[in-house]
């Protein structure tokens, strides 16, 4: 399962996850962080039996969570299923079933390769 | 029936429209048709099936639609006219227009352009027309600005000069930033392969010699009956690479079909589906639509190499491509595509049930496409320098091993801003600024250049052209560059000023 963090500018000094990990005792792996001087954004993949209390821990500290259930927000109506997004995706979240194409939950990073990628402008991150 | 086989089996146009008249005509899809020829063979392929369907859907950037607006009152000759803020070439009488889908718009970049205009007439949306006049006494208006619908325009007459190629060369990248090209988006060092193209499907692919396809031609074009005018432009059947002219009435055209595009950082674009029934009337063309997409190889480029010859690193088929990875110098890399086969599906599937319905009547060419055509490089009769006729020869290079102190005193007397580094044998190996040096001096830290210099130098090689330097400077936001030789070794630098001055002396 993976958490995207959203760390406010008072705290993204802390050594958040250091600590989460210690009371968890979770096994996160770091997907991807863009930390700057005043925010960061990070993406943990967390063992799902980890998930709930995980999510809880960042919580506590003032993180805002959002657990990435839904690979990518992609309209229907404009995706042709041409496969622009499949190659370029760092996860291979993105495959062709029958030439559709189909997203698969639990691998996308929202790393946003695949937004300008679109020719149809199709896809759209969480929250973004 | 043996006895059969022992005859050429051919049929006639005119007996396979009575059939699809009647409602008997026996058709099925370009992707149904190789196995049905590998079991009943080409003459019994030829009695089992009347027609087949082909269908392509993708990028369609030479296309653009005639739009005849019906005079004003005062009546204007427009000079100039822009639909949402797109230009139209206004140069054909007083008030047609050409709307060109790869045309940006003026208010959102590329985000929205001609082909987005199209799409949004098409949905039944309203678009605001502005036109300038050039003021004759038979039209005196100068100015003009209206809101008009598809239905409002006389004609909305789809005229694409190039569509529907037989297949296209797939594009990869061996440079080592991420391009983005009107293949998409392209990793870096090999990172991912794109294609377009429906192979199996593809119309030209299906009919490589013309036995059908001509001027004349009825075809469907997004949704409508349309017609081939004639061969595209850059036609190239000598090595495979055919093209279509083609046209269509808009207004009758069906949305699922067309669809504006943008390639980030490229521009705007028009994804079409085409689509040609061949009649199965010989062995020949039985065996021809039994085409699969191993058969149809096409080479992958590397994008990489910013010139117009850019080398092929490999020939592969569709099938190839449509596994999703093929092998380029060892490295598995993932292909996918930008065209879309699903949709070419739809395009094939629904010209089959068009025909199965006695809707969509086969037609005998006026005369078929060109067999030769021609797709030559531009002929450029004004030379345009290379980096080596504004680069300076007076360079000073040094390897990694001397102190920062020592490179900053070759950086005073030279009064250089750059400094190449290279290895014993003169190859560049990095390149070290006054910046960096004022760096290492201002922290202490550093002695030997080579703790501080940039390792990742770009560079130019002497016969490039000018403008691939001027575009490296600019991409990277850098103000000199390193000139190499074919080896690697450094023989000049090139910088800002010295295109500047270069650019000066032009003008």
């Amino acid at each position: 399962m993976k958490l995207m963090l959203h760390v406010a500018p008072g705290i993204v000094r802390q050594p958040l996850i250091a600590s989460v990990i210690l009371e968890t005792s979770a096994l996160v792996n770091i997907e991807r962080a863009s930390i700057d001087a005043v925010s960061g954004e990070i993406v943990l993949e967390v063992p799902a039996e980890k998930c709930a209390v995980v999510k809880e821990a960042f919580e506590r500290r003032g993180v805002k969570v959002v657990p990435l259930e839904i690979p990518v927000i992609r309209d229907e109506n404009e995706c042709v299923h041409c496969g622009a997004c499949v190659s370029i995706c760092p996860t291979q979240t993105f495959r062709f079933e029958d030439w559709r194409v189909v997203a698969d939950e639990g691998k996308c990073i929202q790393c946003g390769a695949c937004i300008m990628g679109c020719p149809q402008r199709a896809l759209k991150l969480v929250l973004k | 029936m043996p006895t059969f086989e022992k005859f050429v089996q051919e049929k006639s146009l005119s007996e396979i429209n009575e059939r699809i008249r009647d409602g008997s005509a026996r058709v099925v899809t370009a992707e149904e048709m190789p196995d049905l020829v590998d079991e009943l063979g080409p003459a019994g392929a030829v009695r089992e099936v009347d027609v087949v369907t082909t269908g392509t859907f993708g990028a369609m950037c030479s296309s653009g639609v005639f739009l005849n607006l019906g005079h004003s009152d005062p009546p204007i000759k427009i000079a100039k006219a822009w639909l949402n803020k797109v230009e139209a070439y206004g140069g054909v009488a007083a008030v047609d227009l050409f709307l060109g889908a790869t045309q940006p718009s003026e208010d959102r970049g590329i985000e929205y352009g001609g082909a987005h205009v199209m799409e949004e007439l098409l949905a039944g949306k309203q678009i605001e027309v502005e036109a300038q006049g050039v003021g004759t006494d038979c039209y005196p208006q100068m100015e003009l600005e209206t809101n008009l619908r598809l239905e409002d325009f006389n004609q909305a007459t789809m005229v694409n000069p190039r569509n529907a190629y037989q297949r296209y060369n797939a594009a990869t990248n061996s440079s080592d930033r991420t391009m983005h090209t009107y293949m998409g988006t392209l990793l870096p060092r090999l990172g991912n392969v794109h294609y377009s193209g429906a192979g199996v499907l593809s119309p030209l692919s299906n009919d490589p010699s013309f036995d059908y396809i001509g001027i004349g031609t009825r075809i469907f074009l997004a949704g409508a009956q349309g017609y081939d005018m004639g061969s595209g432009t850059q036609h190239n059947p000598q090595n495979g690479f055919s093209t279509l002219m083609v046209t269509g009435d808009m207004k009758r055209m069906n949305n699922t079909f067309l669809r504006a595009a943008t390639f980030h950082k490229y521009g705007p674009s028009l994804y079409l589906g085409i689509g040609i029934p061949i009649p199965v009337l010989n062995e020949k063309i039985a065996k021809n639509t039994a085409v699969r997409d191993r058969d149809i190889t096409v080479p992958v480029v590397d994008y990489g190499i910013p010139r117009r010859d850019r080398p092929s690193l490999k020939l592969v088929s569709y099938e190839d491509l449509k596994s999703g990875i093929i092998d380029l110098s060892g490295k598995e890399v993932s292909t996918s595509s930008l065209s879309s086969f699903h949709m070419a599906r739809e395009v094939a599937r629904e010209l089959k049930s068009q025909v199965e319905a006695g809707e969509f009547l086969l037609s005998s060419a006026v005369e078929p496409l060109a067999r030769i055509g021609s797709s030559r490089p531009m002929k450029q009769t004004k030379e345009s320098p290379n980096v080596g006729d504004g680069m300076s020869r007076d360079v000073v290079t040094v390897r990694d091993e001397i102190r920062v102190d020592e490179a900053a005193r070759l950086i005073v007397i030279g009064s250089f801003d750059h400094l190449p580094v290279v290895s014993k044998d003169g190859r560049l190996i990095g390149i070290i600024t006054a910046w960096d040096i004022s760096k290492a001096v201002a922290s202490g830290k550093s002695s030997r250049i080579a703790e501080i210099m940039t390792r990742r130098v770009y560079s130019v090689r002497v016969d490039e052209p000018i403008e691939l330097a001027a575009r490296t400077l600019d991409t990277h936001s850098i103000s000199a560059l390193p000139v190499v030789d074919r080896d690697d070794k450094v023989i000049g630098m090139i910088t800002s000023d010295h295109l500047s001055r270069l650019l000066a002396r032009r003008r």
